[in-house]
C-alpha cells in the first residue's frame, strides 16, 4: 500500500497516531456461493446486538430480553462490547454529540455488521426535523440495513423487523460493511461536515 | 414587612405576588449582588433554586430570574434582573453559591451572556463537537434554516395546516370561505 492510500488521522496528536490504524477499510469479496449461503445462514441465526442505547428507542429493547418477548428464541442477544457484536441499533434520534460515539462504536465492530434503526427520527428527523443539533438522515453517515418505523416501535414490531433482517441476511442483501468501505470518502466527508472538531482517528478498529 | 424594608435600600419595582409563598420583583443590575447577599445572610433565603434567562427580544433585554428559597417559612423570592441584549453581560455570583457556576455556563452557552470570572465558563455542556453557530436559544436564531443548511433533508416531507387539511379531507364540497367564517366564530356567540 502506498503512502497515498493511508488515512491522514490528522485529528490525532503525533504521539497518538501510531496507536491507531492508518489503513482504510477494505472491500471483502464474498466466498463461493454455497459457502457464503451457509455463512449467511449462520450469521442470521446468531445476531449479537451491541448494547448501546441512543435516543428513546433503547427503552423498547429492554422488554425484548425478558420472558414476555424473549428475543433469545430468535438467536438474538446483547453483547457489551463492539468487538463481539454484529448488529448495531440506532435507537431513535441522534444528536451530533451522539453521532460521534455512534461512528466510533460502529467502526470498532467486525464485519459483517448490520445496522438497524428504530423510529422515525433516523429516517427523516421525526419530530426533531428542524432542530439545530439533531441529524435528520442517519443513512448519510452510516450504511443502514433496515429501518423499523414508529414513534417508538413496540417490541412486537422490533421483533418483526429482526425477522425481516434475518431474511435479508440469508438472501445476501445486507452488505453494509462493504458499502461503507466502498463509499468511505463520502461517509467520512458527511461525518466531518457536522463533527467539526474531529479529534479521533479516521477509522478506528 | 420584609419587602417594605428592602424597598428602603433597594430599587424594587414590579412586585408581583404570584401565590402565597412566591413573590416576584425586579431590581437593577447594579443592586443584584447586594440584594442576593442581603436575602441570603439577613433574611434566611439560603437556597438558590435556579437561574433562568428569558430572551425578551421585543424589549431588547434578557430577563434573568434568580429563585431564592427560605427553608423556615417555605417562601420563595423570584428576583428579576433585566440586562441589555446587545451588551449581554452580568456579574458572576459563583462566590455566593458554588452551583451558580453551572447555571452561568449554561446561560453563556445557550443565550450568549458573558459572566466575567465564572469558573469553566467557556466549556460547553451540550453543544460539543465544534459548534460554531450563534447561541441557539436566542430567539433570532433560525433553527430551521440552520438545520436545512447543516443536515440532509429527506425529500418528500410535506407539512399541512391542520385545519385546512381536515376540511379538505372531511368536507371537500363545503365552500372554503363559509368554513373559515364558521371556524373563526362566524359573528354568532
Amino acid at each position: 500500500m502506498s503512502s497515498k492510500d493511508l488515512l491522514p488521522n490528522d485529528g490525532l496528536s503525533e504521539i497518538d497516531q501510531e496507536f491507531f490504524c492508518q489503513a482504510p477499510p477494505e472491500y471483502i469479496s464474498p466466498l463461493p456461493k454455497p459457502i457464503e449461503d451457509f455463512m449467511n445462514w449462520a450469521r442470521s441465526e446468531s445476531l449479537f446486538i451491541l448494547a448501546f442505547g441512543t435516543g428513546c428507542g433503547a427503552i423498547e429493547l429492554r422488554p425484548l430480553t425478558t420472558s414476555r418477548f424473549d428475543m433469545y428464541q430468535y438467536g438474538i442477544q446483547m453483547r457489551a462490547t463492539p468487538r463481539q457484536s454484529s448488529v448495531f441499533i440506532v435507537g431513535g434520534y441522534a444528536s451530533v454529540k451522539t453521532l460521534k460515539r455512534i461512528v466510533r462504536s460502529y467502526e470498532q465492530m467486525q464485519g459483517p455488521k448490520f445496522v438497524v434503526t428504530l423510529g422515525s427520527c433516523p429516517i427523516n428527523g421525526g419530530m426533531y426535523w428542524d432542530s439545530y443539533n439533531t441529524i435528520n438522515r442517519i443513512d448519510h453517515y452510516l450504511p443502514i440495513d433496515i429501518s423499523i418505523c414508529g414513534c417508538m416501535p413496540r417490541p412486537e414490531s422490533i421483533l418483526a423487523g429482526f425477522v425481516e433482517l434475518k431474511k435479508m441476511i440469508r438472501a445476501g442483501q445486507c452488505d453494509g460493511a462493504n458499502l461503507y468501505a466502498k463509499n468511505f470518502a463520502w461517509y467520512k466527508a458527511n461525518q466531518k461536515r457536522i463533527i467539526k472538531d474531529w479529534n479521533m482517528p479516521d477509522y478506528n478498529w | 414587612m420584609m419587602l417594605e424594608k428592602l424597598k428602603q435600600t433597594f430599587t424594587v419595582t414590579e412586585v408581583k405576588e404570584q401565590k402565597k409563598n412566591l413573590t416576584f420583583f425586579t431590581v437593577p443590575k447594579e443592586q443584584m449582588e447586594m440584594m442576593l447577599i442581603t436575602l441570603r445572610d439577613h433574611h434566611d433565603y439560603k437556597h438558590l433554586s435556579f437561574i433562568v434567562g428569558i430572551d425578551m427580544i421585543e424589549d431588547g433585554v434578557f430577563k434573568l430570574t434568580y429563585m431564592l428559597y427560605n427553608y423556615e417559612t417555605n417562601h420563595s423570592f423570584g428576583i428579576h434582573c433585566n440586562i441589555d441584549r446587545e451588551k449581554a453581560e452580568m456579574d458572576s455570583f459563583h462566590h455566593l453559591w458554588e452551583q451558580v457556576g453551572t447555571y452561568q455556563r449554561e446561560l453563556r452557552e445557550m443565550l450568549g451572556i458573558n459572566f466575567e470570572g465564572s469558573p469553566r465558563l467557556e466549556e460547553n455542556l451540550s453543544l460539543d463537537e465544534g459548534w460554531d453557530g450563534p447561541p441557539p436559544m436566542r430567539r433570532d436564531f433560525d433553527t430551521k434554516e440552520y438545520s436545512n443548511n447543516t443536515y440532509f433533508q429527506r425529500e418528500g416531507r410535506v407539512n399541512y395546516d391542520p385545519r385546512e387539511y381536515m376540511r379538505e379531507q372531511l368536507y371537500p364540497t363545503f365552500p372554503k370561505t363559509e368554513s373559515d367564517k364558521l371556524l373563526n366564530g362566524g359573528g354568532k356567540k
